[in-house]
This record gives structure tokens, C-alpha cells and sequence, in this order.
């Protein structure tokens, strides 16, 4: 295999076994590197666009703004205001004079058009380099339409998605606390860091109130401006993935004093425990951990023997993970262990130090683990380990079936449910369906014409 | 809440309600891929690249890769100079491109990147980092705050004519001269069409025994078929030395009436640099504009229009016959770029649909005198044409205009769904179906598949909706 690697990027990956572990990540993006990173203003749109009856203006040029337009299946119960795209778009004239009086202008046009419960105004590369002041426009605006009307601090340029995580903690954190919260149960809890790809969060909800749980807000698939602004008053914070929302978690501890979990409802195993942690929490109320106990008993008992079915085509297959954030990766490791297969390759675009030492000591001697890679190492990897699928999003996806290999989405595009006992099902499902379809036989790597 | 409840108000600036266009480094990206061998290299912050990929791979569902100088902070400070160099140096190593296609981007624009005099810079200090110094570099301006994704496309292709044909270096011979005795070599620049859309160019091309020069051709680059080892850059695309010869041709041929009212082509440079008479034309849809093109190619040819095609422009005839009951004075609205709505019009006029509605987020100022050409004596009402428009309007529109079904890319699904209005797909991007990036839409071939598209699509329409549902149309 030719060497794909560049300088600067050998210490971002690690092989299992070969020498101690020792990874580097958290770098600024090569350049010339082809990363399949975005920018900050990619993390916050990611992150506050489920929230569905909010205005969610991106001022910049008009790019921005279409290469998001209902680009992830983050579904609603209701309104639908997050899967339009609204751009100032800004031209040349705004350049040179300042975008300030079309977004204010813009704003007014869209809150008064769309009665939105908030707005959300995104700033974008341009916007930091003209120094729009974004600020106290949004405060004009909220005096004049009395919605509030949060400035998004998400120049691209300035950091990577993760930067982008932390601007949209910040501006929800502004909501929080401004709701009542006098009919809130003392058991209670937020649901953080998942965002109703497909309707998952509506699998986890279930869940929890089964168990007797109620849940203040979903932050932020299928989420409402008035369940964020009290969701203060709920006694505990689960949060989910790596990064996106524990940022959030941290703020609403430091000040409101609401303790946080994290979880993964990704995979038997965790989901599971997702559920026993919140019920351990509530101890003081025995009766949450039976009837928890009770959800995951009933559900394994359907799941298990179609597992089985799955299972028994699947054994001693090749996986290969690339996922944005690494707390899903630890999950995915798990549910295909589960499946009978091996995992040969994961990595992450935004994965911590401590993320890639737990990923170490969960996998196999020779796993190759990276960080912040590009499609010539992807494939490098996916051909030298021989992989029979690969695990990524949209960019990862033509690697895969280039080489004449089996893919399944497993990032905010997904149209499946892959969360929760349903969830690990579809997983196994979609897993089987590509990786025992015949057509991987008749492809170049396979017969090498 | 429908995003299409209340009206706009009168307030002074109207914002963009779901854009109709996209901005100018996209159409530079995918042009790029259309040169062989070419790296595109987005000049800006690290998003930027990552989005349009994604873009691109919905559409094309091939991998492509662009380069990034991925900016930070201080770069936008201090100028992206010094990682543009970087980045140069880095992708040239590991991609190994023959040619890399720079483009700008709102943010190095803004901060005023000179990007020529960084290249001659990165030239002349290139060679102890560079694996290779001698690399062409195409480089075009692409700020995304003027224009649309299609001022991008074009720029690309005027440039890689002024960079790379029209250099003072000497014209390389061709390659095999003997061996192409009587073969004439033709500059093609179709503009923004489809992979299967550039195949079907060049058969016709040669057909005639004409050798075109297309420019840009990324029907294989991203539409290539599955492979045994990964490509770093999928091979096909434009040769540099057919490029190199571009001033050699005997003509060349460039569509789009938007595109040459707009003028400063790529075509125009070539007639002024080097002699090298255009024939501007608009895209070939329909039985009127393909006739354009075919009697182009028959004059320049010196030859009749071989038979093959002359026979499929007869089976179109007969499909207009056979079909036209179903479609006439059926109401469409016709949404995209302004040079594939004016081809798109001019095909539905003369099977006597009304295009009732011709909208465009891109705003040259020339859609509405396009549109006028081409319909000129098949339509007894003009359409209404609206350039600088997006979704939000297009929607509004369509509760007044009730159209029949509307004919553009998959961007109209949403409002076509809310109002139940049959949504023919074509043109760019189609990510909601297989094989949109293989639709065929010039010539008579092309023609003769949106007339069996639009046909099917009223007739599946007249199905659905009968109380009884009937067998034979
Ligand atoms: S212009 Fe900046 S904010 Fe917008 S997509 Fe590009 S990198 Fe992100």
C-alpha cells in the first residue's frame, strides 16, 4: 500500500499493540489535507437547528445557509420552522457597507412572516471579518418584537466544530431559567444531546416515561423554545455524545445546580445502562429501576432472537468506523461485538484524548485508531484491512461503495432510527442488508477485474 | 407552520427564504473536477470545502475531494498566505495532481488575499517544499457574496482558457497528427449539464468527425465507475494539452443565451486571443435549439447530419405527435439556472405547455429577453419571468399560478409536496432520486427523454387522481 500520510499527520494515528498509546488531536485541520471537518458555524447550526419553532437566520453569504437547508432529518412533532433556510445573503455592497441594517431588516421581515417563540442569528466567516455587530442589532430586534433573539457566535474560521458546540451551548444557555418550572416532577430529566434523527428521541422518551420519568426538554431534537427556557427545573441532565451539549450541562450545573449524566442510547448494552443511571439517580424512588428493569427485560425479549438471526450471517465480518464525535464510536465498537463482528479501524473528527484511550482499550490488537482523517487514508485503511463495511456519513459514503464495499449511515442524514432496542434492530438490519448483498461479489476488488 | 402561510411584507430588504442557487466556489469546485488530473483548492476556512463537498456527493454520489487552506483566526488576520503555500504543498504531495484549480472564497476575499501575486510568490520560494514546482495552478475569483454557483462554473472554464491555452508558450503540436487526417478539432463549452449529457456531446461531436474539446468534462471524473484500488483523483476529464490546442479548433461552440448576453466567455476569449470563430447558441432542448446545434455541427463538419441522428429527430417528431394531447396547454413552472430554464422553456413551448412561471435565483438581467427568444411564436401568452428569486417566492407564485407540475431540481420537493404539484426532476442537484446525476437533457436523445418524463409525469398524475383509474392512455 502506498503511504497516504502527510507530514504533521502521523501522531493523530495510532495502531493497536504496536507501541504504548499515544495520539494527538484537537489540531487545527491541516491545510491541503482534505479533512472531513466543517467549521464552528457547521457545530452550532448542528446543534441548535432541531429546535423547531425558532427562527434560525444565518447571516452571511448565501452558501452557508443552502449547504444546511434540511440537510439532517431532524424531525418535529409540530412546527417546522428549522427545516427552512434563511440567509441574508449577504452581497457585495453589504461587504463594503456593513450587513447590520439587512439583518435587522431581515429579522423583523421573517419574526413577523413566521411568529417564531425565538430567533437565532448565525455569524458566519464574513460576518467576523466585517465586524457586523450582531449584538446589538439582536437586541434592537428583541425590543421591537419582544421574542428573544440570540446571537450565534459561529465564524467559521475561528476554531473547529467543536468551537461551534460551545457557541451553541452559550446561546441556549441564555433561554434556560427564564421559564416556569412549578409543575416540574422531582423526577425529572432533560434529554441532551440528541437530535431526533428519524425520530429517535421519540424511542428514548418512551422509554423514560415508562419508566416513570418525566421529561422537561428535548435539547434539541423536536425541541421548543418554552421547554429550554424551563428545563432548569428538572433534576437531572442526560446527556449524550461527546461534545455537542455537555458544554451546556456544565453551565446549567455551575448555576442552577442540576446535576448531569452521560450516555449513549446507541447499542444494547448502553442503552440500557442509559436507562439504570437515570433510575439509579432516582433511588429514592425504588419503583423507576423496577420498571426500567421491566422496559429493558420486554424489549430484549423481542430483540434478542432476531439479533440471533442476523448474527449468525454476520459472524467474523470487518467493520470500519469514521463518526463525527467519538462517544457514538465507543457504542458502535460495542453493537458490532454484538453482531459477531470485528472492528478493525475507528476514528473521529472530533474525538478527545480520553476518548481515544478508552477507545484503545476496548478494541482489538491492530485496530487502527485516528484522528481527523481524509479520504486518502480512509481508503487506505478500508483496503489494507479488508473491511466488509464501513460506518460514516455522507462523505465517507462514495469511499465505500468506490471500493465495492457495504456502508451504512450513521451520521445526522440517517433516515432510520439507529437509537434505543428498535434502533439496535434497524442497525442490525441495515448492517445486513449491506454487508450480505451480492453485489460486493461482483466488484474489482473482489474479482479484480 | 407552512412556510408559505403569510405574505411578504413591505419592508425595504426581503432576506432569502430558501435560496435558489448556490454560491460561486461550488460551481468552480465542480468545474475544476472537469479538467484532468485537477486538485480544487478552496482558498478559505475549513467549512467551506467540507459543505460543497458534501453538496456535490449528494448530487454526483462520488467522492470528491477539495483542498482547503482551512483558515483560522489568525490568518484572517495576518492574510491566509502562508497556509494557501502550505496547503499547496500538501495536497500537491499527496494527491499528486497534474493541475490544481484555486478558488477564492467570501472570507479570503473580504480580507483581501491576492491570490495571483501568493502564487508567484509560492512559485518562486516553491521548490524546496514543493514536490512539484512546475504545476499549473489555475486560479479564479469566486467571492460567494456576487453572483450564483454559476458565475463560478463559467469562470473557471473563461480561465483555464485565458491560463492555460492562451499562454505566449507555443502551441504543442498534437499529439498523433497523421493518424487524425481529416479529423477537425471543435471547442465545446456546454456550460453546467449532465455527465450523461457530455457523453452524448461527444458522440454527436464525433458523429460528424469532429474532435471536441470539452470544457469542462467531468463525465467520468464524477460519474466513474466502482474500482479495484482507490483513485486519489478519478481519472478523466479535460486533457491540459487538448486545452493547450483549444486556439488550434476550427470553431467553438458555447451555450447559453444567458451566458453569452452576459458576454466576457471563454468562447469570446478564444475569437479575440486567437482567431477562433464562436457560435453561441442556447442550450440544445428542444426540436428548435437542438436543430441549432446539429445544423452548427453540419456546417462545420462539412456533413449532413448523419442518419442516426436524423432519425432520432424524427422519432422525436413522432413522439411530439403521438403525445401531444396529454400536454398541451398544460401550466409548468420551470426553476434553476437561467441558462437550463431558458433550454427547458424553449422544449415545453413547443409542445404547447405553458411555462407559466420561468424563475431563477441567479439574476444576470438577461433571463427575461432569453425566455422571449426562445418561445418567440409557440406561445400565445408570455411567461412571467422571475430572475433573484428563491423558494419562498417561487412558492407564493405557484398558489396563484396553479401549474400543472414543475419542472426543476430536487430543491422544489418541499413546496411541491405541501401544494400536491408533480415535481419533474432535472438538472442540479437531484438527491432525493437514483441516477439524477445521469439524466440526459440535450439534443434530440435528450429532448425525447424530458418529453417521455413529462408526458409519464401528467399521465401517472391523471391516474392517481381518477375516481375509476384506467389501463391504456
Ligand atoms: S463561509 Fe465560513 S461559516 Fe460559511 S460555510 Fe464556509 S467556513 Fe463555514
Amino acid at each position: 500500500m502506498e503511504p497516504t500520510l502527510l507530514k504533521g499527520r502521523e501522531t493523530q494515528i495510532y495502531r493497536k499493540g504496536k507501541e504504548p498509546f499515544a495520539i494527538e488531536c484537537d489540531k487545527q485541520s491541516l491545510a491541503g489535507a482534505v479533512s472531513q471537518r466543517a467549521c464552528v458555524f457547521c457545530g452550532s447550526r448542528v446543534v441548535l437547528y432541531p429546535i423547531a419553532d425558532a427562527l434560525h437566520l444565518v447571516h452571511g453569504p448565501v452558501g452557508c445557509a443552502v449547504y444546511t437547508w434540511d440537510i439532517r432529518g431532524a424531525l418535529s412533532s409540530g412546527p417546522e420552522l428549522h427545516r427552512l433556510s434563511f440567509s441574508t445573503d449577504l452581497q457585495e455592497r453589504d461587504v463594503i457597507f456593513g450587513g447590520e441594517e439587512k439583518l435587522k431588516n431581515a429579522l423583523l421581515e421573517l419574526i413577523e412572516r413566521y411568529q417564531p417563540n425565538a430567533a437565532f442569528v448565525y455569524s458566519t466567516c464574513i460576518v467576523g471579518i466585517i465586524g457586523d455587530n450582531l449584538d446589538a442589532i439582536c437586541k434592537q430586534v428583541e425590543a421591537i418584537t419582544g421574542i428573544p433573539v440570540i446571537p450565534v457566535q459561529s465564524e467559521g474560521f475561528k476554531g473547529n466544530k467543536r468551537a461551534g458546540y460551545n457557541a451553541a451551548c452559550r446561546a441556549m444557555f441564555r433561554l434556560v431559567g427564564t421559564g416556569d418550572t412549578s409543575d416540574i416532577s422531582p423526577y425529572s430529566i432533560n434529554i441532551l444531546g440528541d437530535f431526533n434523527l428519524a425520530g429517535e428521541i421519540w424511542i428514548i422518551r418512551q422509554y423514560f416515561e415508562k419508566m416513570g420519568v418525566q421529561v422537561v426538554a428535548n435539547i434539541t431534537g423536536d425541541g421548543r423554545v418554552a421547554d429550554i427556557s424551563r428545563s432548569h427545573g428538572a433534576a437531572l441532565n442526560v446527556v449524550q455524545c461527546s461534545g455537542a451539549t455537555l458544554d451546556l450541562a456544565k453551565m446549567m450545573q455551575d448555576t442552577y445546580g442540576v446535576p448531569f449524566e452521560r450516555v449513549s442510547y446507541f447499542g444494547v448494552e448502553d442503552m440500557a445502562e442509559a436507562l439504570y443511571k437515570v433510575a439509579r439517580f432516582f433511588k429514592e424512588e425504588p419503583e423507576i429501576l423496577k420498571r426500567a428493569q421491566l422496559v429493558v427485560r420486554e424489549e430484549l425479549s423481542v430483540l434478542y432472537p432476531k439479533l440471533l438471526e442476523y448474527r449468525k450471517d454476520l459472524e467474523g465480518k470487518k467493520a470500519a468506523i469514521y463518526v463525527g464525535g467519538s462517544f457514538k464510536a465507543f457504542s458502535l465498537v460495542k453493537a458490532f461485538r454484538l453482531l459477531g463482528m470485528d472492528v478493525v479501524m475507528v476514528g473521529s473528527q472530533t474525538g478527545t484524548k480520553e476518548d481515544y484511550q478508552e477507545l484503545q482499550e476496548i478494541t482489538d490488537e491492530g485496530t487502527i485508531i485516528v484522528d481527523d482523517s481524509n479520504p486518502l487514508e480512509l481508503s487506505s485503511f478500508l483496503q489494507e484491512k479488508d473491511v466488509d463495511i464501513f460506518v460514516g456519513g455522507v462523505k465517507e459514503r462514495p469511499i465505500a461503495y468506490k471500493l465495492g464495499l457495504g456502508f451504512c449511515d450513521h451520521n445526522h442524514e440517517r433516515k432510520e432510527a439507529l437509537e434505543g432496542f428498535e434502533g439496535m434492530l434497524n442497525f442490525a438490519r441495515e448492517v445486513h442488508s449491506t454487508v450480505m448483498s451480492p453485489v460486493w461479489q461482483f466488484m474489482p476488488r473482489r474479482t479484480g477485474k | 407552520m407552512k412556510h408559505t402561510a403569510k405574505l411578504k411584507t413591505g419592508h425595504p430588504y426581503i432576506s432569502t427564504t430558501n435560496a435558489c442557487k448556490l454560491c460561486k466556489p461550488l460551481g468552480a469546485c465542480i468545474a475544476f473536477r472537469g479538467i484532468e488530473g485537477t486538485m480544487p483548492f478552496l482558498h478559505g476556512s475549513q467549512g467551506c470545502a467540507t459543505y460543497m463537498r458534501r453538496y456535490i456527493i449528494s448530487h454526483f454520489r462520488e467522492p470528491i475531494d477539495i483542498a482547503s487552506s482551512s483558515l483560522s483566526e489568525k490568518h484572517a488576520v495576518y492574510g491566509g498566505g502562508s497556509n494557501l503555500k502550505l496547503g499547496l504543498n500538501n495536497s500537491i504531495d499527496k494527491y499528486a495532481p497534474t493541475a490544481v484549480g484555486v478558488a477564492t472564497t467570501c472570507l479570503t476575499e473580504t480580507i483581501g488575499d491576492d491570490v495571483s501575486m501568493l502564487l508567484r510568490e509560492w512559485r518562486v520560494d516553491a521548490d524546496a517544499e514543493c514536490p512539484n514546482p512546475e504545476i499549473p495552478v489555475v486560479n479564479v475569483s469566486t467571492a460567494s457574496y456576487s453572483g450564483t454557483h454559476m458565475e463560478g462554473f463559467h469562470a473557471v472554464v473563461r480561465e483555464t482558457i485565458a491560463q492555460v491555452a492562451l499562454t505566449d508558450a507555443p502551441i504543442p503540436p498534437s499529439q498523433d497528427e497523421d493518424v487524425k487526417i481529416g479529423i477537425k478539432p471543435l471547442n465545446l463549452m456546454p456550460g453546467f449539464v449532465s455527465t450523461a449529457d457530455l457523453r452524448h456531446l461527444r458522440d454527436v461531436c464525433e458523429d460528424f468527425g469532429l474532435e471536441p474539446t470539452i470544457l469542462p468534462d467531468y463525465s467520468d471524473t464524477l460519474d466513474a465507475p466502482v474500482m479495484a484500488e482507490y483513485e486519489k483523483l478519478t481519472s478523466g476529464g479535460t486533457s491540459l494539452q487538448s486545452i493547450r490546442q483549444m486556439p488550434r479548433a476550427i470553431a467553438s461552440i458555447e451555450f447559453g443565451r444567458v451566458l453569452s448576453a452576459c458576454g466576457h466567455t471563454g468562447g469570446e476569449l478564444l475569437q479575440e486571443k486567437a482567431d477562433v470563430p464562436l457560435y453561441a447558441m442556447g442550450m440544445p432542448i428542444g426540436v428548435r435549439e437542438s436543430d441549432r446545434f446539429f445544423n452548427t455541427l453540419s456546417r462545420l463538419s462539412d456533413r449532413p447530419i448523419p442518419r442516426r441522428h436524423d432519425l432520432e429527430r424524427g422519432r422525436l417528431l413522432d413522439a411530439y405527435a403521438d403525445g401531444h394531447k396529454y400536454v398541451f396547454g398544460k401550466r409548468a413552472i420551470v426553476y434553476g439556472e437561467e441558462d437550463l430554464v431558458v433550454g427547458l422553456t424553449a422544449f415545453l413551448s413547443e409542445i404547447g405547455i405553458q411555462p407559466v412561471l420561468c424563475a431563477s435565483g441567479g439574476s444576470s438581467g438577461y433571463l427575461k429577453d432569453a425566455i422571449a427568444a426562445v418561445t418567440d411564436g409557440l406561445l400565445r401568452e408570455a411567461p412571467q419571468v422571475r430572475d433573484d428569486v428563491d423558494f419562498f417566492d417561487i412558492a407564493q407564485d405557484a398558489l396563484t399560478l396553479k401549474p400543472d407540475f414543475l419542472i426543476g431540481n430536487s430543491k422544489g420537493y418541499s413546496f411541491a409536496r405541501e401544494q400536491g404539484i408533480p415535481l419533474i426532476r432535472v438538472g442540479f442537484p437531484i438527491h432525493d432520486r437514483m441516477g439524477g446525476q445521469r439524466i440526459l437533457h440535450l439534443g434530440y436523445r435528450g429532448s425525447q427523454n424530458l418529453f417521455d418524463l413529462t408526458v409519464n409525469a401528467i399521465i401517472a398524475k391523471k391516474q392517481r387522481d381518477s375516481p375509476v383509474g384506467y389501463g391504456y392512455i
